[in-house]
């Protein structure tokens, strides 16, 4: 039954993100990214990771996916990519170089990770996340603050119009 | 119980997706997605690997991950919507020198 529900993500997650990388419209590519993004949160949740699930469905699903279509809608209102390619014999090397790229991760995966049965109980014991984000790994949390606050003035700064 | 070696062979497929993604698009708002699947593939095996050894220090890891993506996405289209405001054409190739 987990397999079932395992391989329908599986199918579901890497179809979306083939969709993202090979739709001409960019609008259609960031709606697949969405769906991508909830197939992954549903894997989460299938980790026990519930309370990643959640914030993945409201951080990437919600906030990402709406900033993307928002800036898809001011930028390019339905042009797609258009006109002759001038580094096509490039983009044509790129497949069998992630092809490449591919099997040597199965193949680094297979050699090291994974012999044996695991030592640990399947679910994670000890302190939930939220509390771990506030005693063990108080300082990168507070870091990561600063880090939105970075971000925030900077888009700000970046996108304000001069005036002349 | 799905093994977590599964989990971790779909994220390297999707890491492998979206590197293909930033490699043959030219649209750089396609290549922020594709870069977004990968930091995708990156957390799905983190949680996976922690799950694995029974700790939250994968999670824990996952969630900062995701903090930093949505502050470079912020930052990412802002320089995409300058550079639109500036050139009026969006094709990563012909963006190659940094002064406006």
């Amino acid at each position: 039954m987990q397999y079932a529900g395992f391989l329908l993500l599986a199918v579901m997650v890497g179809g979306s993100a083939l969709g993202v990388i090979l739709m001409r419209n960019p609008i259609h590519a960031a709606l697949l990214l969405t769906v991508n993004l909830a197939g992954v949160a549903a894997l989460y949740l299938m980790l026990q990771a519930q309370f990643l699930a959640l914030v993945q469905v409201i951080v990437y699903a919600g906030a990402i996916a709406v900033l993307f279509v928002f800036a898809i809608m001011v930028l390019v209102p339905g042009k797609e990519e258009t006109g002759p390619d001038p580094l096509s014999g490039q983009r044509w090397l790129a497949v069998p170089l992630a092809g490449l790229l591919l099997l040597e991760t199965l193949l680094v995966l297979r050699s090291t990770a994974f012999q044996g049965s695991p030592a640990a109980p399947p679910v994670p014991s000890g302190e939930p996340l939220y509390r771990l984000l506030l005693t063990d790994f108080l300082f990168p949390f507070e870091v990561t603050s600063l880090l939105l606050l970075t971000a925030l003035v900077g888009v700000m700064a970046m996108t304000r119009r001069k005036v002349s | 119980m799905v093994p977590e070696s599964y989990y971790v062979a779909l994220s390297a497929g999707l890491f492998v997706i979206g590197v293909l993604g930033v490699l043959i698009r030219r649209d750089p708002l396609v290549i922020f997605m594709s870069i977004e699947l990968m930091l995708n593939a990156a957390n799905l095996a983190l949680v996976a690997f922690g799950h694995r050894h029974g700790t939250m220090d994968g999670q824990v890891l996952a969630l900062f991950v995701m903090a930093v993506a949505a502050a470079e996405v912020a930052v990412g289209l802002a320089i995409i919507v300058a550079i639109f405001h500036l050139r009026r054409r969006l094709s990563v190739d012909e963006l190659s020198v940094m002064r406006g």
